[in-house]
């Protein structure tokens, strides 16, 4: 949709032969996959368990400045890794060879407002499948923003950075929100459909049990305490919430990703749905421990041609996408995190306002196909 | 308020401090063999019996609830970081002071269990474990003469069996290719040294397969004797047969070690067991898109291996992922994604 297609250089063929290389490098992790691996989650697992503990534990002395610091930090570099490395490539699958029942996408439940079964429809099935897609991948611009030029302008979205704020502060609440659709089934008589009925009931026992660990027991137990630990946990759960959702925000919306148009994945091949991951994804560049605190997703490239591949993983792989996108003289948009945040906050602000219409329009695939 | 109900409480309270976790999965951290925590193992010791065969000392978690020599128990094992549950014949007696218990396992071509356990387990790792079952054991009442006749492995349950309970008249026929490949060679020869076990051994590499006609020879009163036989099922049909030529076929207690190996092959008759349905399936088309056919009810999403939106228990046979090749086949616990794999021989999906 873009006003040039980055990947009209390429014939059918080599779109299929770049599939056909991205699946030889899916094999070879699968073949390698193993004890190592399987350490390393039940390590950053219990490493996540003692942090939270821990942190919790020296929040009861919160009402000591230092304590609410230690404490407070602690917290929240264990909610993001609760969310990040463990919670949303568990869910994805990424350790479900393992067998191991305590470790798999169909049981685990995470510290997040929304319930994973809901969590995992909307991300697994729909955004990844459906990745970048206007229409159907709900996550571009989650519903509330304009992502793209050639989205319709509407006076509400002058307000979109500042919607996008508040989205990022209450990330989570926005999730839950998101996966249960809440803007379609808000309207008309769907409100009073069964089954929406139900997933929102299991919304509300989530929003309740977290907000009452959090909120409730935790500062009790802290007596004196109370109103220290009660803010020292708003405040992680803020700090998490800003986090993942910048994080998140540098998958898909720095300039250079592209966007793809419904109709343009009718009849996709296996090759091509590999093409448009490459192309509707954003990398952040940075250290090892970046990597691990944003769950790996600074592989979002990576993760989105194997979303099912273990985290641990992606960085050794990225090595060869790498070369495969240069190889195809495509572009592999990556950078550090500052500059992939400025650069899709800036388009948040860009599309807040009218534009005028792009005049040359990406060719179908499917014409492109048929000509070449 | 009993101090049942009281605890209760108390772990509601607890729950509610821990969520979306359990105050168990804490607690496992620390104290992963305690009372009340999924039943686990760590594994002690590991000591080599024959060549191919070695006694591994497990201490079980608080929950144990003990075993009857004779019983087997079903363990999980993390090979190459997958979980892989197999049973084996407890091989210590119940009465063991230290509250361990051993299995003895000899290691089959091929077997990837039986292989970590015997050439790579370490002492220190923690296995799962399940209660102690079987109903290959001794009765209450001592029975006045025993023949325990095994082969290979065989001989692992009747051991636990001979170290738990001393009979005055026991005969044992145990056949191995040969002399050294015997599992616990040694301390049977002690019992027959001290009188309390006669012993013949059959080494099927000279002597080749032990000919059931043969008993007549080796225990001339074997019709007298209350019989425990274990071991490969050629055997065990064997001596079935012969028993029951007898008319004594109720004086015959066998234990079968389950067959367990899956021929896989390329597409088969698939069972969904929920439903009642079976078809047949090529080798090639999603198990998804063929219970979708025959009308079941088939959770999906993607339809292309990526949101694990359709995983499905596989209960019996094997199936092949289609982009991999891999082969997975049927165990407890298995889940599969049904949009990519397809069946490799008979299967039995769990819709
Ligand atoms: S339907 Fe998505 S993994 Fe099978």
């Amino acid at each position: 949709m873009t006003a040039i297609d980055p990947t009209a250089h390429l014939t059918a063929e080599q779109i299929e032969e770049l599939g056909r290389e991205l699946d030889a490098i899916r094999d070879e992790v699968i073949a390698d996959r193993g004890e190592k691996d399987a350490a390393y989650i039940r390590k950053v697992i219990s490493v996540q368990r003692t942090l939270e503990l821990a942190s919790r534990g020296v929040l009861l002395f919160s009402i000591f400045p230092p304590a609410w610091l230690l404490g407070t930090a602690g917290l929240s570099v264990a909610k993001i890794m609760d969310n990040m490395e463990i919670g949303h490539n568990v869910l994805h699958g990424q350790w479900d060879w393992m067998r191991d029942p305590k470790i798999h996408s169909t049981t685990w439940e995470w510290d997040h407002v929304s319930p994973s079964e809901q969590w995992k429809h909307s991300h697994n099935e729909l955004h990844h499948t459906y990745t970048n897609v206007i229409g159907k991948d709900n996550d571009l611009g989650y519903g509330i923003m304009r992502v793209d030029e050639d989205q319709k302008w509407h006076p509400f979205h002058l307000g979109q950075p500042l919607w996008n704020f508040i989205n990022a502060c209450f990330f989570e609440y926005g999730i839950a929100a998101y996966d249960l659709e809440l803007g379609k089934n808000l309207h008309k008589r769907r409100r009073k459909d069964p089954e929406f009925r139900a997933r929102a009931k299991a919304v509300g026992r989530k929003i309740r049990k977290q907000v009452l660990k959090d909120y409730v027991i935790h500062p009790l137990l802290s007596g004196p305490s109370f109103l220290t630990t009660l803010a020292a946990t708003f405040t992680a759960n803020v700090v998490r919430n800003l986090w993942s959702h910048s994080v998140i925000m540098c998958g898909h919306f720095p300039e250079g990703v592209q966007v793809f148009e419904r109709r343009s994945i009718k009849g996709e091949t296996r090759g091509q749905w590999y093409l448009r991951q490459m192309m509707g994804s954003a990398n952040i560049s940075g250290s090892k421990a970046m990597h691990f605190m944003t769950g790996n997703l600074s592989h979002q490239i990576e993760h989105h041609l194997f979303p099912d591949l273990p985290s641990n993983r992606y960085a050794e792989v990225a090595v060869k996408v790498r070369a495969l996108f240069q190889k195809y003289e495509l572009e592999y948009v990556t950078g550090p995190l500052p500059k992939q945040v400025f650069s899709a906050w800036h388009k948040v602000f860009r599309l807040s306002l009218p534009n005028k219409k792009p005049k040359v329009k990406t060719p179908d695939r499917e014409q492109e196909l048929v000509a070449a | 308020m009993t101090s049942t109900a009281l605890r209760s409480r108390a772990w509601k309270l607890l729950e509610m401090v821990t969520t979306p976790l359990l105050p168990s999965d804490y607690l496992d951290l620390v104290r992963p063999l305690r009372t009340g925590a999924d039943l686990r193992g760590r594994i002690e010791a590991v000591h080599p019996e024959t060549r191919d065969a070695a006694t591994v000392v497990i201490r079980p978690g608080r929950g144990w609830r003990g075993h009857t020599a004779g019983q087997y128990v079903r363990i999980g094992v993390d090979v190459d970081g997958v979980r892989l549950w197999r049973a084996y014949s407890l091989t210590s007696p119940a009465n063991r002071q230290d509250g361990r218990v051993t299995i003895t396992v000899k290691a089959i071509p091929d077997g990837k269990v039986s292989n970590h356990l015997v050439r790579r387990a370490k002492p220190g790792t923690l296995i799962q474990l399940d209660q102690a079952t079987g109903d290959f054991v001794l009765p209450q009442a001592k029975p006045a003469k025993v023949l325990y006749l095994t082969a290979g492995s065989g001989i692992t349950p009747v051991m636990g069996m001979l170290r738990d309970t001393e009979l005055d008249d026991v005969v044992m026929v145990h056949c191995a290719p040969q002399p050294q490949d015997v599992i616990f060679r040694d301390e049977l020869h002690g019992l027959v040294a001290d009188k309390k076990l006669r012993l013949t051994e059959v080494h099927t590499d000279t002597d080749g397969m032990l000919d059931i006609a043969r008993l007549d020879e080796l225990v001339p009163d074997w019709t007298e004797r209350e019989t425990w036989a274990c071991g490969p099922a050629g055997l065990l049909d064997a001596a079935e047969e012969h028993w029951t030529e007898q008319g004594i076929q109720e004086r015959l207690h066998t234990e079968r070690f389950r067959p367990g190996i899956v021929v896989a092959g390329d597409g088969g008759e698939v069972t969904f067991s929920a439903t009642g349905k079976t078809v047949d399936a090529d080798g090639a088309t999603p198990l998804l898109d063929i219970g979708e056919e025959a009308g079941v009810l088939m959770p999906s999403g993607c339809r292309m291996g990526i949101c694990f939106g359709c995983v499905t228990p596989l209960k019996a046979g094997a199936i092949r992922d289609l982009r991999t090749g891999e082969i997975t086949e049927a165990e407890p616990g298995v889940l599969i994604q049904t949009c990519v794999s397809a069946a490799a021989g008979p299967c039995d999906i769990e819709r």
